[in-house]
């Protein structure tokens, strides 16, 4: 075996020992909270690689709170109504910006991302005031209204730079043969946004499905929570513990949906991702 | 089926004057050709007529009716584009119908609509096909049947063979000329390929730099060129332009001197002009004629190209350093290296003043 066979070896072992650590730094966590969620309360801080006895009795706590359901409850329907009127007035936002000539175009492009720019607690008070007035406090609208007005800048902008690289002249055929600015819309340009529509629709809901800022300060009761603020309120069985298993069981339950979603997508999303980047 | 008539149509961008002042009519069922360099503003023209663009001063009437503010959808116009444009998402069938499902047809109206025009375009067997799935030709069908399908009165066409390779192009070029028989609607086709401008053709109309040269049959494009930017553009190779000076002349004809050739005495008619006044004189490269040379009229040849039917000679004249083409059938007896004194039939050349506008022929010559 000469050098140069060695080398690359090496190098080949170099490149999965990378991977592998990648790995491990990206999954780890999430690998020990499902360990974890499977640990009866009395074995939780011994330190062990694989459960020696499962145990679903954290599943079988959380999932007896009415709370907890209905925070799952509430967290769906904010989520889903954030993407959808996200993407409804993304993509009518986007014709606009990208399509219609006006003045003033790019400062209006130029403020989104502005404004995309603040931090949530900077805008907090004033969201709670406008919330206050428009009557939405401890209200799930109240939340759907806040993470749309988050997630909109960045779904405009998406969808304006991939509506910006669809040719002209399909427009103007569509023009040609009678098709309104809605039609167009709808029957030309969504077929053809899709990889763009998923990739910022399911950026849109794992924001939604996560915040937690808003959603601790926006609402008051049990019954109007989403789950990331429920989780955090789990109580344990005396003010002084807290209660790691049902919690870590907790985050298991809502985080799976959010991996199925990211897998069925995936293709999907490299393809809205790179679609920017490199003219098809 | 509809005539077009434009009234002193003007387009600016902005500041930019693109469009200026165009009037032109074409009648019903006629096949006209937009040519031109590039820039001139032919798309600009053919989309001012679809209704893509909006006209910035003047009339555009479809038969009797101003249609500068309708919108595309009600003038009965169809376009096909230089890229298609096919919804790639839609089959074949789909493309096709799209425009007669949006006008609200009856779905055995489009039904009908699509078969009828697949038919015509041969696109039976391709109906369910996505157009990526298609080939340049096949695609080009598509985009001519998708404009097709709606019975537009107009039909627009936007170099639309310019994506497709040589031998294709001639094919399409027949089945438009075809199509064009069989329909008989109106065209209008931007195109700056001459010969597919004086194949297809009913009516050319030469543009540039916004405004129209010449409008004529192809016959009248290639015997009379109203000017000397017409002249160029329309033959291959384009004509061969010397300069000349005029000597003298009347309204029977002129006689003037041309650089490396002598005096000539030509069919122009030279009433109302200076003598001394610096003409040029344009000869056709398959009209000049090649002989032995003489001691003032001598030239080069520098090079002969053989294309199998027909021969191209390049002479240099002895002052000045534009090459001249000498175009014959093929076999040549000319060898490159050799001299030779031009001459030409005197009675087909051409002759412009300095502001590249046309002498006429002497009243005798055009009564002939
Ligand atoms: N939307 C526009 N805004 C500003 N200027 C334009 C616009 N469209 C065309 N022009 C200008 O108008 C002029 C004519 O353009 P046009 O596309 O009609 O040329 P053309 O004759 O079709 O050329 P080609 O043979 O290259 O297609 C060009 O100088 C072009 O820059
Ligand atoms: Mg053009």
């Amino acid at each position: 075996m000469n050098t140069r066979q060695l080398a690359k070896i090496a190098k080949r072992v170099g490149f999965w020992a990378l991977i592998v650590l990648i790995m491990v730094y990206a999954v780890f966590p999430f690998y020990y909270a499902v360990v974890t969620s499977l640990k009866p309360s009395s074995d939780l801080f011994r330190v062990e690689l694989w459960p020696s006895n499962w145990n679903f009795d954290n599943y079988i706590s959380i999932f007896s709170q009415t709370s907890f359901l209905r925070a799952i409850f509430n967290s769906i329907v904010v989520a889903f109504s954030v993407v959808f009127i996200a993407l409804l007035l993304g993509i009518t936002a986007s014709y606009a910006l990208g399509r219609v000539r006006f003045r003033g175009r790019s400062t209006v492009l130029l403020v989104i991302l502005g404004v995309s720019m603040f931090p949530q607690v900077a805008v907090l008070s004033g969201l709670f005031e406008v919330i206050r007035a428009l009557n939405l406090y401890n209200n799930p609208a109240g939340l759907i209204l806040s993470y749309t007005i988050f997630t909109l800048p960045f779904t405009v902008w998406v969808l304006t730079t991939f509506m910006k690289q669809l040719p002209m002249e399909l427009e103007e055929a569509a023009i040609m043969d009678g098709a309104t600015p809605w039609i167009t819309i709808t029957k030309v340009f969504l077929p053809l946004m899709w990889p763009a529509m998923a990739t910022t629709g399911l950026l849109a809901f794992i924001a939604a499905w996560n915040e937690f800022l808003f959603a601790l300060t926006f609402t008051l009761t049990d019954d109007q929570r989403t789950v990331p603020v429920a989780i955090a309120l789990l109580s344990g069985g005396s003010a002084y513990e807290l209660p790691w298993g049902p919690i870590m069981a907790a985050s298991v339950v809502v985080t799976v949906p959010l991996v199925v979603l990211v897998i069925i997508f995936q293709r999907r999303i490299v393809s809205g991702l790179t679609a920017g980047a490199v003219k098809g | 089926m509809a005539s077009v008539t434009l009234n002193k149509v003007n387009k600016l961008f902005g500041r930019d004057h693109i469009i200026n002042d165009i009037d032109l009519h074409i009648g019903d069922g006629e096949f006209v050709v937009f040519v031109g360099p590039s820039g001139c503003g032919k798309s600009t023209l053919l989309r001012l007529i679809a209704g893509l663009e909006s006209i910035s001063d003047g009339d555009l009437c479809i038969d009797e009716t101003v249609v500068n503010d309708l919108p595309p959808r009600e003038r009965g116009v169809g376009m096909v584009f230089q890229s298609y444009a096919l919804y790639p998402h839609m089959t074949v069938y789909d493309n096709m119908a799209f425009g007669l499902k949006l006008a609200k047809a009856t779905k055995e109206t489009v039904h009908e609509r699509v078969m009828a025009t697949a038919k015509i375009l041969q696109l039976e067997e391709l109906l369910h096909r996505k157009p990526k799935a298609l080939s340049g030709g096949q695609r080009q069908r598509v985009a001519m049947g998708r404009a097709m399908a709606r019975e537009p009165r107009i039909l627009l066409f936007d170099e639309p063979l310019s994506n497709l390779d040589a031998s294709l192009r001639v094919q399409m070029r027949n089945e438009i000329a075809r199509l064009h028989n069989r329909l008989g609607s109106t065209m209008i086709y931007v195109t700056h390929d001459q010969v597919e401008a004086m194949t297809l053709a009913d009516k050319i109309v030469v543009l540039n730099g916004g405004h129209v040269e010449q409008v004529g049959s192809p016959h009248e494009l290639y015997q009379r060129p109203a000017t000397k930017f017409v002249a160029g553009f329309i033959g291959s190779p384009t004509m061969n332009f010397m300069p000349a000076e005029l000597l003298a002349g009347d309204a029977n004809g002129c006689r003037v001197r041309a650089a490396g050739i002598g005096e000539l005495a030509l069919p122009q008619n030279a009433q109302q002009r200076q003598s001394g006044e610096a003409l040029t004189l344009g000869i056709r490269p398959e009209h000049l004629c090649l002989a032995a040379p003489t001691d003032d009229n001598c030239f080069d040849i520098v090079n002969v190209e053989y294309l199998g039917n027909e021969v191209y000679v390049y002479l240099e004249p002895k002052q000045g350093d534009t090459l001249l083409i000498h175009r014959s059938e093929a076999p040549s007896q000319w060898r490159e290296g050799q001299q030779v004194s031009l001459a030409a039939d005197w009675e087909k050349v051409h002759l412009f003043d300095e502001n590249g506008a046309a002498l006429m022929l002497s009243t005798q010559q055009a009564a002939a």
